[in-house]
């Protein structure tokens, strides 16, 4: 057999696997991948160093912007890392509805995967399902937030505002729509022999190598590796809910896929327990103002469970008005270069958006 | 699994029957569907009640609101005339702006949607490009007292107490710890509406930002910047920074009294007193006095202004004697306020501080008594006249005339100087102003039972609220809507009390104050061995010369000057009560300050 002349593809910036922009330069035999780099710096905003140049407070406004379809976590990751060296209580209730906002960013993040992993492998229907019946969970933020998608709400020392009147049972409601729906996204998805044939095999993280790797969330729970910063260090009010962390053998998309098919559920029943349990009380240990807020000296390592994996923010106080020094590490950073770059090799062109978005890639989260 | 997996294959044909059903964006009319209850959507701002703080501005880490000024809205005291004005295009919606705006005025609206191919049509003015927000129920996210970040509540003074304080001449008031001043000063918001205001125009935020950054240093060095007296107004100030403080509009809702507002005159204190000794404060403040320029500057009185013009003249390296009747310095805040409130050690800290930058005060020396003016004017580049207002009106009522009737500012003056007065065991005070309740509270402390007669209520009483609450709690009695008609003397000419017609209040036809009318028929006796009048004071010209006066011009008890401060004899200038109406120290000091501008550009000439 001749052998085939190897080309290089520039696949991106913009392409339909990802939310975001980055490039994955891709060398190829034919149509398989022989060596992938990644490419990123299209969204380079250096957010870490606006938030040095923003007060304690003022940060918060930034952080939602590191990862659109999910903000969330980022929020919470900071206010947690501000409240630990300032040694800020939370009250109680802030505690079930920051767990509860956590829950519904992840369901609503779900639901943006069932489309974007759908999407890239040719199923166009499953999208327009999801991404609309998001928006009802979009409604849910926006009653709850006054926001759609930046939300602007966990702030430290705990939540902006209380839950607004009737936020229960339309969050019930939702909640019982979307479970309906899933069974539905499932028939579409998973039972499709078509979604089964491409995502079966295809982009493996040997479980062997997805710890020395730094891969996190659910491609390392589709690896059969259970790790959940939820119930390994349960933050907020997680110690309190009763849920299951999935984990599937073979660490291709089929596991990864069907460990977000099981935390999807898992999420809605987080957030009914939530909801359900809810202590009355403050939802905000308010801080002093916010031009002269001052956090003592000292430094914190927070980090939360986020639809991609976790996030952990290194924050350095010198004692004064502005944080010294702010370092994210998302979850997309592994999961999204160095495994990326490493598990592309030897599949085909057709796959990379595939593989791409079942591992989660939040480009704006890489280039923090 | 095989390829021809049957259900693999069939399963997702189930989509088919959604088929016939509408798709949610017809289910759900998303473009007519209102935002939620408390979107964050296009700002509003209440024009009239926003003051122009500029916190919003402040906080918006985007740049995005600017402050401007509008047509028709003109700066008054505690306004600063300018509104905010928002770059929609930077603007990221997050709604700080509305938590920490302090009147809660401005509020984001359920509107959203705005389309315009100018970019400059996205520079909205809130409340002027969306005048209808408010009426039309189109607020969303508002600001509530309990949920905004700014802090409505001050923290509380130490005072002596109460029983203890009425047996001792020790200062009541006992100072903020470092702590507390660290934390009061973080209250501030910056927005200098205080510094429009005071009269001198003190930098309130710029010391204020220093405390709150534990920069004690600082904060000393920059409130010697105009006002040489810092310590005495840190304690008797009349503050009416603290009135137009941003913050009062709602902590007014926690205390009706301070009103949330920020101690800036506690603050000052606290700075005052990190540098106890005159060594200390010369190494801090660090002034440097400029080489002798061989002019001679005359000042006649070391009060308020006399000390502030005394000092920064020095500093600029004029020759400076001050000429000063008493045999201390300090003018009516050393002889007109009580050691209560004002400690005799803590005047003489400051003025030997100035004495110790060459500053020269002769003490004892009345003009026209031991020196003549003639002398001073004949000998001096330039004379600054801060004499105030030593002389007491009288009440005008018949009796008065009677042992036992004093002035307040006389009674005070005499207790001052460390001598007694013997006040017996009731006490009427006539008046209701500062003057009045220091008269009140100094007899208290020679125990005796203490009435104070005011002709409207306590609400109209001009005296400092804090006073009127401490003398309450000292167990003054005010007796208000009072007006004293007639002394009461036994055959040795003895006051043995005062009659007194009960008033009510009458609402004014041109919308005034309402006025206190006395009820025929309600005339009252109260049993007293002193009566002390303070219903104000007025100044003393004997000591001018009749053939000044043509220049140095006095209509109604007051000095005419220009803006500058300097008469009509282009060599005299005067300040402090002498020419202002306001009648405060802090107004004294501003002239002083004023004056040393004047007299160094007249003489620069």
């Amino acid at each position: 057999m001749a052998r085939e002349k190897e080309t290089t593809l520039y696949i991106g910036p913009q392409h339909p696997g990802i939310t975001g922009n980055m490039m994955v330069k891709v060398k190829v035999q034919g149509d398989t991948i022989t060596n992938a780099s990644v490419h990123v710096g299209y969204l380079h905003r250096a957010f870490e160093k606006l938030i040095e140049r923003r007060n304690w407070l003022q940060s918060f406004t930034i952080l939602c912007r590191f990862c659109v379809p999910e903000p969330d976590p980022m929020e919470l990751t900071y206010a947690r890392a501000v409240e630990e060296i300032e040694g800020r209580e939370v009250p109680e209730r802030a505690k079930y509805i920051r767990t509860m906002v956590m829950e519904m960013a992840r369901l609503q993040s779900f639901m943006l995967w069932y489309g974007g992993q759908s999407g890239s492998s040719g199923l166009y229907t499953l999208g327009q399902w999801s991404v609309g019946d998001r928006n009802y969970l979009l409604d849910l933020f926006e009653d709850l937030t006054g926001g759609r998608i930046y939300h602007m709400y966990i702030w430290p020392g705990g939540v902006r505002r209380d839950l607004p009147k009737g936020f229960k049972d339309k969050a019930l409601k939702t909640m019982d729509y979307i479970e309906k729906r899933l069974d539905e996204y499932d028939k579409l998805l998973f039972d499709n022999v078509i979604f089964q044939k491409r995502a079966q095999g295809v982009g493996i993280i040997p479980s062997d190598k997805a710890i020395e790797w730094g891969v996190v969330g659910a491609p390392l729970r589709g690896c059969g590796i259970k790790a959940d910063v939820r119930i390994d260090e349960p933050y907020e009010a997680y110690d309190k809910a009763d849920f299951i962390v999935p984990t599937f053998e073979g660490g291709d998309i089929w596991a990864r896929a069907q460990v977000r098919r099981i935390e999807a559920r898992q999420s809605i029943s987080i957030i009914r327990q939530m909801l359900d349990k809810m202590p009355e009380g403050e939802v905000y240990n308010k801080v002093p103002n916010p031009m002269k807020w001052k956090i003592p000296a000292g430094e914190a390592w927070a980090k939360t469970e986020s639809v991609r994996g976790e996030v952990g923010f290194y924050v350095v106080s010198d004692g004064s008005e502005y944080p010294r020094r702010v370092h994210v590490k998302g979850a997309a950073y592994t999961n999204g270069v160095t495994v990326t770059e490493k598990i592309l090799v030897g599949q085909n062109i057709a796959d990379v958006s595939f593989i791409l978005n079942s591992m989660g890639v939040c480009p704006p989260e890489i280039e923090r | 699994m095989s390829f021809f997996d049957l259900k693999g294959l069939l399963q997702p044909l189930g989509a088919v029957k959604q088929l016939g059903k509408n798709p949610h964006t017809i289910k759900f009319d998303d473009l007519n569907r209102d935002a939620a209850d408390r979107y964050r959507g296009l700002h509003y701002n209440d024009l009239v009640a926003c003051i122009g703080c500029g916190n919003c501005s402040t906080i918006c880490q985007n740049a995005a609101i600017d402050m401007i000024q509008l047509e028709n809205i003109e700066g008054k005291q505690g306004d600063s005339g300018l509104r905010p004005r928002v770059d929609n295009g930077r603007c990221c919606w997050c709604a700080l702006c509305v938590e920490v705006c302090p009147t809660g005025s401005l509020s984001l609206t359920k509107d959203y949607i705005f389309v315009s191919e100018k970019s400059s049509d996205f520079l909205w003015i809130p409340g002027i490009d969306n005048p209808k927000a408010e009426e039309n129920n189109r607020l969303s996210f508002v600001s509530t007292t309990s949920g905004s970040l700014s802090d409505y509540v001050r923290v509380p003074m130490k005072e002596m107490d109460s029983k203890e304080r009425i047996l001792t001449f020790d200062e009541v008031v006992l100072g903020y710890t470092e702590e507390e001043a660290r934390k009061e000063a973080a209250r501030c918001i910056s927005c200098g509406l205080c510094t429009e205001v005071c009269p001198d125009h003190m930098h309130i935020p710029e010391y204020i930002n220093a405390i709150a950054k534990a920069n004690d240093d600082d904060a000393l060095k920059i409130i010697y910047d105009n006002n040489p007296l810092p310590e005495m107004c840190g304690k008797v100030c009349t503050r009416r920074c603290e009135e137009v403080c941003a913050l009062t509009h709602r902590g007014v809702e926690n205390d009706p009294n301070d009103k949330g507002a920020v101690a800036i005159r506690w603050l000052k204190r606290y700075a005052t007193e990190t540098a106890p000794t005159i060594e200390l404060m010369k190494e801090i403040i660090n002034h440097e006095v400029a080489e002798p320029n061989g002019k001679k500057i005359s000042i006649i009185g070391a009060g308020p202004s006399g000390l502030t013009a005394g000092y920064y003249l020095a500093l600029k390296g004029y020759d400076v004697t001050i000429y000063e009747a008493k045999a201390k310095g300090g003018g009516m805040v050393m002889y007109g306020i009580p050691k209560y409130r004002l400690p005799e050690s803590s005047l003489d800290k400051q003025i030997g501080y100035m004495q110790a930058m060459g500053v020269k005060i002769n003490f004892n020396t009345e003009v026209g008594k031991d020196i003549m003016f003639d002398e001073i004017y004949d000998n001096s580049d330039a004379i600054f006249v801060g004499i105030g207002f030593q002389k007491a009106w009288t009440l005008g009522i018949e009796g008065e005339e009677a042992k036992g009737s004093i002035a307040a500012v006389e009674y005070l003056d005499i207790i001052n100087r460390g001598d007694n007065y013997d006040v017996g065991k009731k006490v009427a005070v006539i008046g209701g102003g500062n003057v009045a309740i220091d008269g009140a509270r100094v007899s208290r402390r020679y125990g005796a039972e203490v009435t104070i007669l005011y002709r409207r209520r306590v609400e109209d009483m001009p005296a400092d609220w804090e006073e009127i609450e401490a003398a309450e709690h000292e167990g003054v009695h005010i007796a208000i809507q009072t007006i004293p008609t007639r002394v009461i003397k036994d055959e040795n000419n003895k006051v043995i009390g005062i009659e007194y017609l009960k008033a009510e209040m009458v609402s004014d036809a041109d919308g005034g104050r309402p006025r206190p009318v006395a009820i025929e028929g309600s005339e009252t006796i109260l049993e007293c061995d002193t009566i002390i009048g303070a219903i104000g004071q007025e100044a003393d010209y004997s000591w001018l010369p009749t053939s000044y006066q043509d220049k140095i011009k006095v209509d109604r008890g007051r000095m005419l000057t220009n803006k500058a401060r300097q008469t009509d004899d282009p060599k005299v200038f005067a300040g402090g009560d002498a020419v202002n109406r306001t009648a405060d120290a802090i107004s004294a000091i501003a002239d002083g300050f004023i004056a040393v501008k004047s007299i160094h550009e007249f003489l620069s000439k």
